[in-house]
Formats: C-alpha cells, sequence, structure tokens
C-alpha cells in the first residue's frame, strides 16, 4: 500500500503531526502547503471537515511551520489539491475510522450503526454521548498512517465541491494581513548593499556618504561581500539603502549584453543535450518546421520581498513568505552552519509570487544580519528595483518544431527542439541562494537543472503533442549557464511550448486548407480534449469566424498541463491596430473533482490575464552589470483597461480524481492569443511578447 | 515644529521630520498596516490613502505636505467586525488571490463611488487604471465595484 500513498504522508506517517482535537472543540489541521493566493487553506480545510464530519468552522488550519506542521515540500507545480489534498482525505477517513472501530467495541455495536454529525457520534441516529473531544485519544494517533480507510463516495459530499469563501481575505481587505505587517519586540529594520553579480568584490563603500544620506543612526553590518545597513527607523534605513549603491565600487562585476536577453542566444551557448521519445530518424515527406520563443521574464511579484529572522539562545526563528519553509530551513541551516533543529521557519502571507522569487533569498538575508546582530527581530524589506534586479527569472526559451506530412497535410512523425537555461534551479536543485555568493565562503556555481520528465520536466513540459501524429520526439538543449540566475516560474516550458505547438498546429491547418478546430479534432483521440474544444468552439462562435486579415481575429488553443494535470481550452477574440486590444475570452477547464470551485474559478481566470499580460507585454531586459527592466514602467504588466471580458465555465467530473488547475490556463491562452494575431493581421508572429514593435515588423516583412 | 492632521477622523500630532513618506508614518507610526508598500514609485497603487477625499500615493507623499488635512486609510473605512460595504462587495465577490493590491484598491473605489454613486464599468475601470494587480483577479475586482454601488455604499 505505501507505495501508492502520496509522497506528503509517506513523509509524514504520524497521524497527530497532521490532526489534533483542541478543548475548544476545533480540529486543527496542520499541513505543508501554503496560501499563496490561491486559495489552498480553505480547500484543504474543506476536505478535512468533509472526512471527519465536522462543521467546517471547526477547523482551524496551521500551514507552514517547520516545527508544527508536517514537510511537505514546495507548493508548486499545482500539485496541493492533487497531493496534499489527497493526503489530508485519506488521513482524515484513517481518524474517524480508528475513533469510530473503537466507539463501536466500547458500545458492543457495529460500525455501521454510528454516524458522525458535527464531530458528534450517534449510534442508529441517536445520542452516544460521545465526540471526538471527548473520546479520541492518544490511541487513535498511536500508529503510523496505514492510507488503507476508504474515503467517502463524492457522491455523498456535503462541503467538498461548494463555492465556499476564504477566511484570509477578510484581513487582506482590512488591514494588517502580511508578513511586511508583523511586528515583533526589538525590531530593528535592514536594506542590503546587493553585490551586482556573484564574484563581485567590493573594493570600497562610503559609509560616511551612506549614514549621511539616511539622515540618522544605522549600523552597516558586512560579512564578505554581503553588506546590510540596519537601524531602528524604516524611513533612515530605506534612504541609506536607496544612497548605498552609487557609493559602492566593486570590481569582478560581470557584464550583460543585450543579445542575451532573447531566448536566440541560447542556440550557441553549451548545453547539456537530452532526446526523449522515439528515436530518429524522421519518416519521409513533406517536412515543415517553425521557431517559436519566449524571452525572460519576471515574476513580478507586487509587493517585494520580505522576510524576518531573529537568534535568540543559539535558536534561529525565521518568518518568510517562501513556497518552502522545510527547503529553506535545510538551506539556511546548511549555508550558516547550524544544525537543523536549531532553525524554525515559519510561513507568513506575502503577495502572490507564481513560482520562485526573492523569498527565500530576503530570509538568507535577514538571516545573516540575526547572527550578527542576536536578540533582535532582523526585518528585511527589498526594494522594488532589488526585486525586479535580483529575483530568478524564468529563463527565455525557445521551441522549434518540425513535423512530417503525409500526403492529406497531417503530421505522421513530430520533433519539438527546445533550447533554454534552468527551469527549477530553487537551493534544494542545484540553485544557490542570493546573499550565499558574497559570504566569505560562496558554493560553486549553480548546477543546470530542470525537473525529472516523471514530474513533468521543465524545458521539456508540454512538448509531447497529445495529437496523434505518429512518431512523437522532444530534444532538449538545456543550457549550462545562463546570464542571470533563472527559476521556477508558473507552467515553466508549459507556456512557451504550448504556444510553439498550438501555433504550429493552426499554420498545418492552414497549408492543409483545413478549419483549425477541423483539424485538430481530426488528430485528436482524448474524449475531455474534444468536448472541451467543441464546448469552447460552440461558445465563442467559431463557427462564423471571418475571413483572416481583417484586424479582427478570433484564436483558439487547448492544452492538459504537464499532459496529466487539468486540461484548459481557451479562446480569444481581439482586435489589432497598432497595438492589440483583447476583446473577449472564453474558458472551458476539466480537472475531475473540483474540491471548490470558486476558488478554481478564480485561479483559472488569473492564469488568463497573467498569461496574456506574458504574451503581450513582459519581456526582462538585460545590459550593463545587470537587469534594466526595474520598475513597473520599465516592466509593464496588464491593467485593469486591458483586461478582456473573460467567461470561464468548469466541466464537472466529480467521480474522476482531482487535478492540479492552477497553470492549466496558461500556456492555451498565450497560444490562442498567437492564433488570434495571425488570424487577425494574416501575418504569423511567432516570438513573445507580441508588441506594437513585432507588429509593424512583421507587416513590413 | 510638530505636524497636526487627522487620519480616520482621529487628531494626530506628530514631532517628526516633515519629509518623511506619509507611507512610513502611517505604518510604523500609527500602526496602520493596511496602506502597504509596492514601489515607492508611484506606479502600483498598494499605497493608496484618502486626502481630503481624493486618492492619493501615500509612498512618496511627505507628511510635511498633509499637514492639517485629513487622510483616510483602510482601516478607515470598516473592520473585520464592522465592513464597510465596499470591503463587504469584495468579500462576496471573493475579489481577491493574494490580496496585497486590494486595499488601495478598495481606497480608490470608495473615491470613486462618492463621487459617482452609480458608475459605468469603464468609469471603474478608468478609476483603478492605476492600479496594478498581478494575480489576474482585475474582472472580480470590477464586479465587486459594481456590487457595491448596487448595495448603494455609503459616502
Amino acid at each position: 500500500m505505501s507505495e501508492t500513498l502520496p509522497l506528503s504522508i509517506v513523509n509524514n506517517r504520524r497521524l497527530e503531526r497532521w490532526l489534533r482535537f483542541q478543548p475548544d472543540r476545533t480540529v486543527k489541521l496542520a499541513v505543508g502547503k501554503v496560501e499563496i493566493g490561491q486559495g489552498v487553506l480553505i480547500a484543504l480545510s474543506q476536505i478535512a471537515a468533509e472526512e471527519l464530519d465536522v462543521a467546517l468552522d471547526r477547523i482551524d488550519i496551521l500551514s507552514g511551520d517547520t516545527d508544527d506542521a508536517p514537510d511537505e515540500g514546495s507548493t508548486s507545480s499545482s500539485q496541493s489539491i492533487e497531493v496534499s489534498g489527497r493526503s489530508v482525505r485519506l488521513i482524515s477517513a484513517e481518524l474517524r475510522t480508528r475513533v469510530l472501530g473503537r466507539l463501536a467495541q466500547r458500545l458492543n455495536c457495529a460500525v455501521e450503526d454510528l454516524s458522525v454529525e458535527d464531530g458528534v457520534f450517534l449510534q442508529e441516529g441517536n445520542p452516544t454521548g460521545y465526540d471526538y473531544w471527548s473520546f479520541a485519544g492518544p490511541e487513535d494517533f498511536a500508529t503510523d498512517i496505514a492510507g488503507t480507510a476508504e474515503p467517502k463516495p463524492p457522491s455523498t459530499y456535503r462541503v467538498v465541491g461548494q463555492p465556499i469563501p476564504r477566511r484570509d481575505l477578510i484581513a487582506k481587505v482590512t488591514g494588517a494581513a502580511f508578513i511586511e505587517d508583523i511586528v515583533r519586540p526589538d525590531m530593528l529594520h535592514a536594506r542590503i548593499l546587493r553585490q551586482p553579480s556573484r564574484g563581485a568584490r567590493l573594493t570600497s563603500l562610503d559609509e560616511a556618504a551612506v549614514r549621511k544620506a539616511g539622515g540618522g543612526p544605522i549600523r552597516i553590518v558586512r560579512v564578505g561581500d554581503f553588506v546590510a545597513l540596519v537601524g531602528e527607523d524604516e524611513t533612515v534605513v530605506q534612504r541609506a539603502g536607496v544612497a548605498a549603491p552609487a557609493h559602492a565600487v566593486w570590481t569582478g562585476v560581470r557584464m550583460l549584453s543585450p543579445n542575451q536577453q532573447e531566448a536566440m542566444w541560447f542556440r550557441d551557448q553549451p548545453s547539456d543535450d537530452r532526446h526523449f521519445g522515439d528515436p530518429g530518424p524522421p519518416a519521409t515527406g513533406v517536412v515543415v518546421s517553425e521557431t517559436y520563443s519566449r524571452p525572460f521574464v519576471a515574476h513580478a511579484a507586487l509587493a517585494p520581498s520580505c522576510a524576518l529572522a531573529e537568534y535568540c539562545g543559539g535558536h534561529l526563528s525565521v518568518w518568510s513568505h517562501t513556497q518552502g519553509v522545510y527547503p529553506l530551513r535545510n538551506s539556511l541551516a546548511d549555508i550558516l552552519r547550524l544544525r537543523r533543529d536549531q532553525v524554525t521557519v515559519r510561513h507568513a502571507h506575502g503577495a502572490g509570487c507564481y513560482g520562485h522569487n526573492g523569498a527565500d533569498d530576503a530570509a538568507l538575508d535577514a538571516a545573516i544580519i540575526a547572527l550578527q546582530i542576536p536578540d533582535h527581530c532582523i526585518r528585511v524589506q527589498w526594494r522594488r528595483e532589488e526585486e525586479f534586479g535580483f529575483e530568478p527569472v524564468s529563463t527565455a526559451h525557445m521551441t522549434r518544431i518540425q513535423a512530417v506530412l503525409d500526403e492529406a497535410g497531417r503530421p505522421v512523425d513530430w520533433t519539438a527542439e527546445v533550447w533554454a537555461g534552468s527551469h527549477v534551479q530553487r537551493p534544494v536543485f542545484g540553485g544557490t541562494m542570493l546573499a550565499h555568493e558574497a559570504l566569505p565562503d560562496p558554493p560553486p556555481p549553480a548546477k543546470a537543472n530542470d525537473p525529472p520528465e516523471a514530474n513533468g520536466g521543465g524545458g521539456t513540459r508540454n512538448g509531447f503533442p497529445l495529437y496523434d501524429v505518429g512518431a512523437k520526439r522532444v530534444i532538449h538543449h538545456l543550457a549550462l549557464a545562463t546570464p542571470v540566475r533563472t527559476s521556477s516560474l508558473r507552467g515553466l516550458g508549459a507556456l512557451p511550448n504550448v504556444f510553439a505547438l498550438e501555433c504550429f498546429m493552426d499554420e498545418l491547418a492552414e497549408r492543409a486548407a483545413t478549419d483549425p478546430v477541423v483539424y485538430r479534432l481530426s488528430l485528436l483521440s482524448d474524449l475531455r480534449a474534444r468536448h472541451l474544444i467543441e464546448n469552447v468552439a460552440a461558445r465563442c462562435g467559431w463557427a462564423s469566424r471571418g475571413p483572416a486579415g481583417t484586424g479582427q481575429g478570433l484564436g483558439l488553443a487547448w492544452s492538459r498541463y504537464k499532459n496529466k494535470a487539468g486540461y484548459a481550452c481557451v479562446a480569444v477574440e481581439l482586435e489589432v491596430d497598432l497595438d492589440i486590444t483583447l476583446r473577449r475570452v472564453w474558458c472551458a477547464a476539466n480537472a475531475g473533482l473540483v474540491i471548490n470551485p470558486d476558488g478554481a474559478r478564480n485561479q483559472l481566470e488569473g492564469g488568463i490575464v497573467h498569461a496574456a499580460s506574458m504574451t503581450l507585454k513582459e519581456q526582462v531586459t538585460l545590459e550593463g552589470d545587470g537587469i534594466t527592466s526595474l520598475d513597473w514602467d520599465r516592466y509593464p504588466i496588464m491593467t485593469f483597461s486591458e483586461v478582456p471580458e473573460i467567461d470561464v465555465e468548469i466541466v464537472h467530473n466529480p467521480d474522476l480524481p482531482t487535478l492540479g488547475m492552477g497553470e492549466c490556463t496558461f500556456g492555451p491562452t498565450a497560444a490562442a492569443i498567437g492564433n488570434a494575431v495571425a488570424h487577425a493581421l494574416g501575418i504569423r508572429i511567432r516570438d513573445m511578447p507580441l508588441t506594437r514593435e513585432r507588429i509593424a515588423a512583421a507587416l513590413v516583412r | 515644529m510638530p505636524i497636526e492632521l487627522t487620519v480616520n477622523g482621529r487628531a494626530v500630532t506628530l514631532d517628526i521630520d516633515a519629509t518623511t513618506p506619509l507611507l512610513d508614518i502611517l505604518r510604523n507610526h500609527l500602526d496602520l498596516k493596511g496602506s502597504r508598500y509596492g514601489c515607492g514609485l508611484e506606479q502600483c497603487g498598494t499605497c493608496m490613502v484618502l486626502i481630503d477625499g481624493e486618492p492619493e500615493y501615500a509612498c512618496t507623499r511627505e507628511i510635511g505636505s498633509v499637514a492639517g488635512r485629513s487622510v483616510i486609510t483602510i482601516e478607515g473605512l470598516g473592520t473585520p467586525e464592522r465592513l464597510h460595504p465596499i470591503q463587504q462587495a469584495f468579500l462576496q465577490e471573493q475579489a481577491g488571490q493574494c490580496g496585497y493590491c486590494l486595499s488601495g484598491i478598495i481606497i480608490s473605489a470608495k473615491a470613486l463611488l462618492d463621487r459617482n454613486p452609480h458608475p459605468s464599468r469603464s468609469d471603474i475601470v478608468a478609476a483603478l487604471d492605476k492600479h496594478l494587480c498581478r494575480c489576474g483577479t482585475h474582472t472580480r475586482i470590477v464586479a465587486a465595484v459594481q456590487s457595491a454601488a448596487r448595495m448603494g455604499a455609503p459616502a
């Protein structure tokens, strides 16, 4: 049985690590996944309430705490409901089964005669005088989780499947709610003078000038080439932090050139080349090939990273908006040469991160300072240009697709070739933490890395088409080095790969003089996918789609995220003049059993807007000593006046397992926009972002 | 020279450098954490407050220039126990993902509804266009403001 248990249970077999009945008639549910704006806490609470048969408001959830909550790794890759949700369901069902089994013995009745109503036990509908709080005891928690208890059938669900509002939003619309808002005794504010790049050495710092700019007392903490400005008054510390770079002289700064900001740059870089799928050589026939790209893009969280750290009595306590408290704790302990049991990391809510941004790095900053200034709470707040300039970005990514066509213009052989840097370089996956590189004993350079194919891959994510196209292969050139740090951002390679795949499908349909929807359906046997495409095509009025080249465009695309998670199909209607104006978006998604349909819909919509923003507007620019897109003017994202009407439909499939859906609209939205722009212009643009300059260049071509 | 102003209806006297940003005063001196730091550049709107009823960025605003004026922050609208109708509308629509942008947006929505109780969709979009939302919750946020308008959000 244990080999089929979710990883969360395998790594945390003790029941009391997850669930406890508390004297105030609440149930403590402790989980390792954290709230990053996706509504995971309410969904997990619903699952526990459902399986235990207690009222939802009795669930007191604790998430992301290395002392008091289980280790569930990172909150990423649309895994929280699939893995953590499945774990909470099995664990809750097991606890209920254990307790009711003992009660049946006590009452000398059959378990089937017992029922639970809001935590109170009934025998054939009558009170027994027992409930979870009075009856459950240490013996129910004594043995490891077996994972064999049978959860409820979905047809009996009362709480799961309901659009229940999140609890955390109340604080967020009224006042203090985030890590930035935590106030601790003896708190000191800190700003960092960042090492411009790995290997750069600080040759001089005009401390007097920095102090003068601050205008009040500050302490300058220096450990190797790591420099922090610390003081009681945040205004003073911020002013010193803003001024400091101009008063510092560095040597050995790596210089960048703008050609490195384009995906094309990776074509000529040393790489780890990997081949997946059918061996070559491809079949003979008409060979068609096109190349698509996306540049480096930023997470661009609305709040720059923040962290708090206290070092008291040999114990380091850290508050972070990290996606993974345990991986962060382990990294901090290793870098600071502490034992893991000397470090506690607690999650605190932050602005949406969409992947591995500066959160963990800010935590290391705070911890380094805390070790230098014990018995104080050190609060590190990154500045806006620091977040844009130093967070790990998502790698530029180029995908070339080559298909061999039969006489009818249908692919019989398919090759996707990908050039990109690492899509995941979390510290636990070969990456480095920013401040570690400035310490006297810096780590070796980050190792090029991507998630294994079993986890959906990184550069290869959604590289294989799910169409019936004969032989399929993916060739991945994972660049050994990148000009700036890269790591995971929503969907990893899925967005650029689905953009390439689904745009290429439209191009093949055009070659075959076939309608793109008809063409797709003729190559697709997956029934859930077919149903979504038909659903969206009907809703968007595909049948009456006008001719190409009128300035009005309608495009459609779909994917199954990671080729194994949630399905989504998206259609986009837009106009192209000098700029692209999105008018309407239709989406249908299928993710099996949906725990909280309102939360799911929010995630699907958010993914559409985020992907549209990336497709139309976003690019990290590089020049001189680093990233130059350092504020919202130089890294614009989609605004209220640019967001189209969005119509999302969730196809309910409660008897099928829940599939992650936080990222499933991402790729299809990008590709649907690409296809709609091609339809509007009669010309294909294959490089994101689809800017005014690119449209003008395409029209001249 | 002490600076006097009104914050959420309460008289406040500050003996402080007049160039201190209003945002720092609110967050660190008055413990009003609902106005948020996002960029310090008047580009994102997370720090928006009402100054004499007009939405203004608090991140770059020097406290000296607010002397004698009335500042309203998100805490001045309502509390978790006594929500303002606009806050209520946002919760009803679940118009948030990470929620970092919301307090500033609700402030701008309040200013809009005070001046125009029955705004069109494009009025709302225009009033919120200086605010960024990275999670893509825009359509729900607009719906929440429409819903607040229907509820007749009081001034």
